[in-house]
């Protein structure tokens, strides 16, 4: 493999190719799609977090005129729980087929209990209310707390822990010398319990799809989602159609963040398509989204560190409670294996407890998992520091995991940033610059660090050289993050063309070969593997077309600037023959010139991040703001410096809102009682400074262009770096998130505690 | 499915008459920022929709002869922002206006909707109530005048009668050395909804105030006039002593609930924390006139 130099694309801020559509309102996204005969499918839900469903009577809704098909479980194809996992990705068909539409209970109010499609929207909701539902109502337990009690409602009987019962669905630990005799050694040990609680994606645009099912069984979907072979596998595995069958277009995405690597909406669609013989559409409300659809999991957290007084960390033990809602899979591995990562640490004990409630199914968000660790951890680090009268960042210097280091969760690490990440963080402007007079309120400064494993995984893509010498490329990875940007810099810095001449679109199932998720930090890194690879296959037959037009051998012939050169003037005078020329010679000169590469990719590189945060408070109204933040990262090779920037501040932007205000509220009925962007307070853009970045770039030696994942780690020391700047501002710790403004004035107005601790 | 039936009438009368003849089933349109989202969330579905934006009289803004305002109902809070005069007045009533919704909302939301709307926590009711705005009523039996803060009468409700439609805001005219202001605490800085909201209106007079109204939002069922924080203020000189009395006259004011907003405690004492920064912000620019 061959690392580009020099670069002319490579490291641009070339315009997005899909912007101009985006802002001006053209791009079509999967709730813009329509079709002849088309009708509307809405999903009935269960009102109770918990209950036995003893029958469905749906004959009244299937006589009401409009009314073309209704769905219930028994449509669904099951997968029985005894028979075992049967794994798609890192889900289990088994909760899956039982999420989408519930079988035997329902467990978390807006769990799907029937499906309805009719002629118009309005029909289709009378038709829900119609629909017969016989719940036998039970217990519930929400929080993590609850669901622990021995006396806890359980959600799954057949899950046993312990010999019993239980909601405690799965645990795992990363382990490494003896934390027993570590913790002997320390001259300082911290131990700290902490809570956060669910947060959700919050992608402006809910879930939808549009799904045909023609007679011959065909089947056409347009979903928006982040694998549209995520989708075909799911729709096909719960509707038993045929993967070859099922078409999915992916449609443009209006945000994703973890939460649209599962589906919701499209094998109900499917069955009502499928019954119909009509064109399905289905549109989730935002309040269906925020009951029904993944937040990331509330967490109970404890940390204990133990350094030696010179500032060596010997010793730790995480133990992370994750709540995963309806369903088995709270992202503990992220947790567990994320949050100690950045420190070499001889002795530690990483747990992580999967816990099951009545609360919508996790999903994916941002590195599952490795916030919710990281803040305990990083807040734990800070307060170490603090008693060792060190500062946080030497003293994350001083312990950082470098090149040879042994993770707990396994690697020994190569070539890393992590130290790099914390010096530069350390010698940046934000970090020197006082904290300035707040004119009231209390500031105060605060850094964490994040790791993230990063991705590779399968990809596919296919680079054509069209009739005219362009290029198209097509991948198989819906762009949530510019990857078709990165891609044309790519392919255009390697053809060496401008790069306003390779067009990259994403294909759909049926056109592309197999490409996973977009997910895991994997895109760029992956589908420039397979770009790459296939790009140099179609250099390598210009150069023997070339050869064969100058009757000269292949090698002697090198691509340079978008044409075919002689090696050297020894290997024959011949004036360069450009891509375009090529191309219009093709046809007589061997035909079509095009390849495909599809890889297991290997070799991705975890990512490191230090974030430096600076807060103010007004302690009369408990509001804390940040108004000054700084993230470093490692990012391998920025390929988009734009857009890398753009996932280090979107990653900000959104652990802010963790931090401070974003939180799912629960009335004593057990419902989500804030549904909506108006309760739910995700920031806006006047909450945030300008989120500044210092890209470390330190390349991975193990791709071709260096790339390592970049979008998940900026999430990941986020409500640390908060919380500790919070400490910093008002000399009082925070050991539970959000810090919402009643809460820190609650705080604020406790009675001083006396010396004890 | 129910029918829904859309009137535009160009004149108070023809409004009043499809309003009164409709019934419940029928709601009257402004900006239509809190009644479209009503709709579409499926709380409300109205039968008619009298859209009363072609009538003149209640997009107008005038200056009457004695120097005060008469506000349409209907007026946009972009139309007001955009008055040549009316925020120099009326500062706070205008700021407080301005918070409601975003600026894609501002173009449509008015401060006759959000009276009319019954949210406790509507931003303009309480700079409306310092402000001792008296609102004009038309209905089947003619015209009547209210005190602003008699208009609510508990969370989404009025006490408008069958058929009466809000038609304006009258605002008295100014003495010299006169100003009001408006604060809401918000956890965001928009695009949210107010937590506690305080108006404060007052008169100075050689540093002393001599006259004052306090409107406090969010924190009972209705939108309160806080008299006793008007008494403490009326005769100081806004030092820290009359100030902290204002504050906890407003805090013992509060009938606040736990809700996912706020606490009760939190509402409470925001409630007086918010008084000491509007009436400063009001005396300041009450100053600053003269």
């Amino acid at each position: 493999m061959n690392v580009v130099t020099n670069n002319k694309w490579i490291g641009q801020r070339t315009i997005r190719p899909d912007g101009m559509d985006k802002v001006t309102g053209r791009a079509q996204f999967a709730a813009d799609t329509t079709m002849p005969g088309m009708i509307w499918g809405k999903i009935l839900r269960s009102p109770h977090p918990h209950a036995r469903i003893r029958s469905i009577d749906t004959s009244k809704a299937e006589k009401l005129p409009g009314v073309k098909a209704v769905v219930t479980s028994k449509d669904i194809v099951d997968f029985p729980i005894e028979k075992g996992a049967v794994m798609l990705g890192i889900q289990d068909m088994r909760w899956m087929c039982r999420n989408v539409m519930a079988r035997d209970k329902a467990l978390f109010p807006g769990h799907p209990v029937a499906a309805v499609a009719a002629t118009t929207e309005a029909i289709a909701a009378e038709a829900c209310n119609l629909i017969e539902v016989d719940y036998e109502v039970l217990p519930w337990a929400i929080e993590i707390e609850d669901a622990l009690k021995p006396d806890a409602p359980i959600l799954h009987e057949f899950n046993k822990w312990e010999g019993k019962p239980s909601n405690i669905v799965g645990r795992l630990e990363h382990k490494k010398g003896d934390i027993e005799q570590g913790f002997k050694q320390a001259d300082i040990v911290i131990e700290r319990t902490f809570t956060t609680r669910p947060v959700h994606q919050g992608y402006i645009e809910p879930h939808a799809c549009l799904i045909s099912v023609a007679p011959d069984g065909k089947t056409t979907i347009w979903s928006s989602s982040q694998g549209q072979f995520m989708v075909r596998a799911m729709t096909a595995h719960l509707t038993g159609i045929p993967q070859s069958d099922i078409r999915a277009i992916p449609a443009e995405i209006g945000g994703g963040f973890g939460g649209k690597t599962i589906v919701y909406l499209e094998p109900v669609a499917t069955l009502l398509a499928k019954k119909s013989g009509r064109p399905v559409k289905m549109v989730m409300t935002r309040e269906e989204v925020m009951r029904a659809t993944g937040p990331t999991s509330g967490s109970k957290s404890t940390v204990k560190i133990g350094a030696t007084k010179d500032g060596k960390i010997v010793a730790a033990h995480g133990t992370f409670y994750l709540q995963a809602g309806a369903f088995p899979g709270s992202p503990i591995r992220g947790a567990a294996g994320c949050s100690f990562t950045p420190y070499d640490i001889p002795n530690l004990l990483s747990e992580g407890y999967d816990v099951c409630s009545n609360r919508s199914k996790v999903a994916a968000y941002r590195a599952p998992g490795a916030p919710i660790g990281a803040y305990a951890v990083e807040c734990v680090l800070d307060e170490v520091a603090e008693a060792l009268k060190m500062d946080p960042l030497d003293f994350r210097a001083k312990n950082a995991a470098k090149e040879g280091t042994k993770a707990a969760h396994g690697p020994v690490f190569p070539r890393i940033g992590y130290l790099e990440t914390v010096e530069a963080a350390k010698a940046s402007p934000h970090y020197a610059a006082p904290l300035g007079d707040g004119n009231g309120k209390l500031r105060g400064r605060g850094v964490a660090s994040g790791f993230w494993f990063n991705a590779g995984g399968e990809s596919s893509a296919q680079v054509n050289i069209t009739e005219d010498g362009n290029v198209v490329v097509t991948t198989g990875h819906p762009d949530i993050g510019g990857s078709r940007a990165g891609i044309a810099n790519i392919c255009a810095e390697l053809l060496g063309i401008d790069y306003r001449r390779v067009s990259v679109i994403i294909g759909d199932t049926q056109t592309v070969g197999f490409s996973n998720l977009t997910g895991g930090s994997r895109v760029l890194f992956a589908s420039s593997m397979v770009v790459t690879q296939s790009t140099e296959k179609i250099i390598q037959t210009l150069r023997e077309r070339a050869a064969k037009i100058w009757n000269i051998d292949p090698e002697a012939v090198k691509w340079e600037n978008g044409a075919a050169h002689p090696v050297s003037p020894n290997a024959g005078q011949f004036e360069p023959l450009t891509l375009e020329e090529l191309a219009d010679k093709a046809p007589a000169m061997g035909g079509p010139i095009g390849a495909g590469v599809q890889l297991n990719t290997q070799g991705a590189d975890g990512g490191f991040g230090t974030h430096v945060c600076d807060v103010e408070v007004d302690v009369d109204l408990g509001i804390a703001r940040v108004i000054r933040y700084t993230a470093v990262q490692d990012v391998g090779r920025a390929i988009h410096p734009g857009y890398v920037e753009g996932q280090l501040q979107g990653g900000v932007a959104q652990g802010i809102g963790w931090a401070l205000n974003e939180e799912y509220i629960y009335t004593k009925e057990g419902k989500v009682d804030n549904p909506g962007f108006l309760d739910y307070r995700m920031p806006v853009c006047s909450d945030l400074p300008m989120i500044d970045c210092i890209m470390v770039e330190i390349p991975n030696p193990k791709h071709p262009q260096g790339v390592k994942g970049v979008g998940e780690v900026p999430l990941v020391p986020v409500m640390a770096a908060v919380a500790n700047a919070i400490y910093n501002a008002l000399g009082k710790r925070f050991y539970a998130l959000p810090m919402s403004p009643p809460k820190v004035l609650e705080k604020l107005d406790e009675p001083i505690r006396q010396a004890a601790e | 499915m129910t029918e829904l039936r859309y009137l535009a009438p160009e004149t108070l009368d023809e409004a009043v008459g499809a309003f009164a003849k409709a019934g419940s089933a029928a709601r009257i349109l402004a900006g239509g920022t809190d009644l479209l989202v009503q709709m579409r969330s499926g709380i409300l579905k109205p039968g008619v929709i009298v859209d009363i934006k072609k009538i003149p009289e209640m997009t107008a803004i005038e200056e009457t002869a004695d120097g005060g305002f008469r506000i349409g109902a209907a007026v946009s809070g972009m139309a007001l922002a955009e008055h040549g005069k009316f925020g120099k007045v009326w500062p706070g009533v205008l700021e407080a206006v301005n918070l409601i919704g975003s600026k894609q909302v501002q173009g449509r939301a008015s401060a006759g909707g959000n009276l009319c709307n019954g949210s406790p926590a509507g931003d303009s009711v309480p700079a409306m109530v310092a402000a001792g705005a008296i609102v004009t009523i038309q209905g089947p039996d003619g015209r009547r005048e209210m005190k602003v803060e008699d208009v609510p009468a508990g969370p989404g409700r009025t006490h408008l009668k069958p058929g009466e439609i809000l038609v304006s805001f009258k605002l008295p005219p100014r003495p010299p050395a006169s100003s009001d202001a408006y604060l809401r605490m918000i956890p965001r800085t928009e695009m949210d909804i107010a937590v506690v909201g305080c108006g404060v209106s007052l008169t100075m007079k050689d540093g002393t105030v001599t006259s004052a109204r306090v409107g406090l939002g969010a924190v009972a069922p209705t939108v309160l006039l806080v008299e006793d924080a008007a008494k403490a203020l009326i005769g100081s000189k806004l030092d820290d002593a009359a100030l902290a009395k204002a504050a906890a006259a407003c805090s013992a004011a509060c009938r606040p609930i736990d809700d996912k907003r706020g606490t009760i405690a939190y509402r409470t004492k925001v409630a007086g924390v918010l008084l000491k920064r509007t009436a400063t912000i009001a005396a300041q620019r009450a100053t600053q006139k003269n």
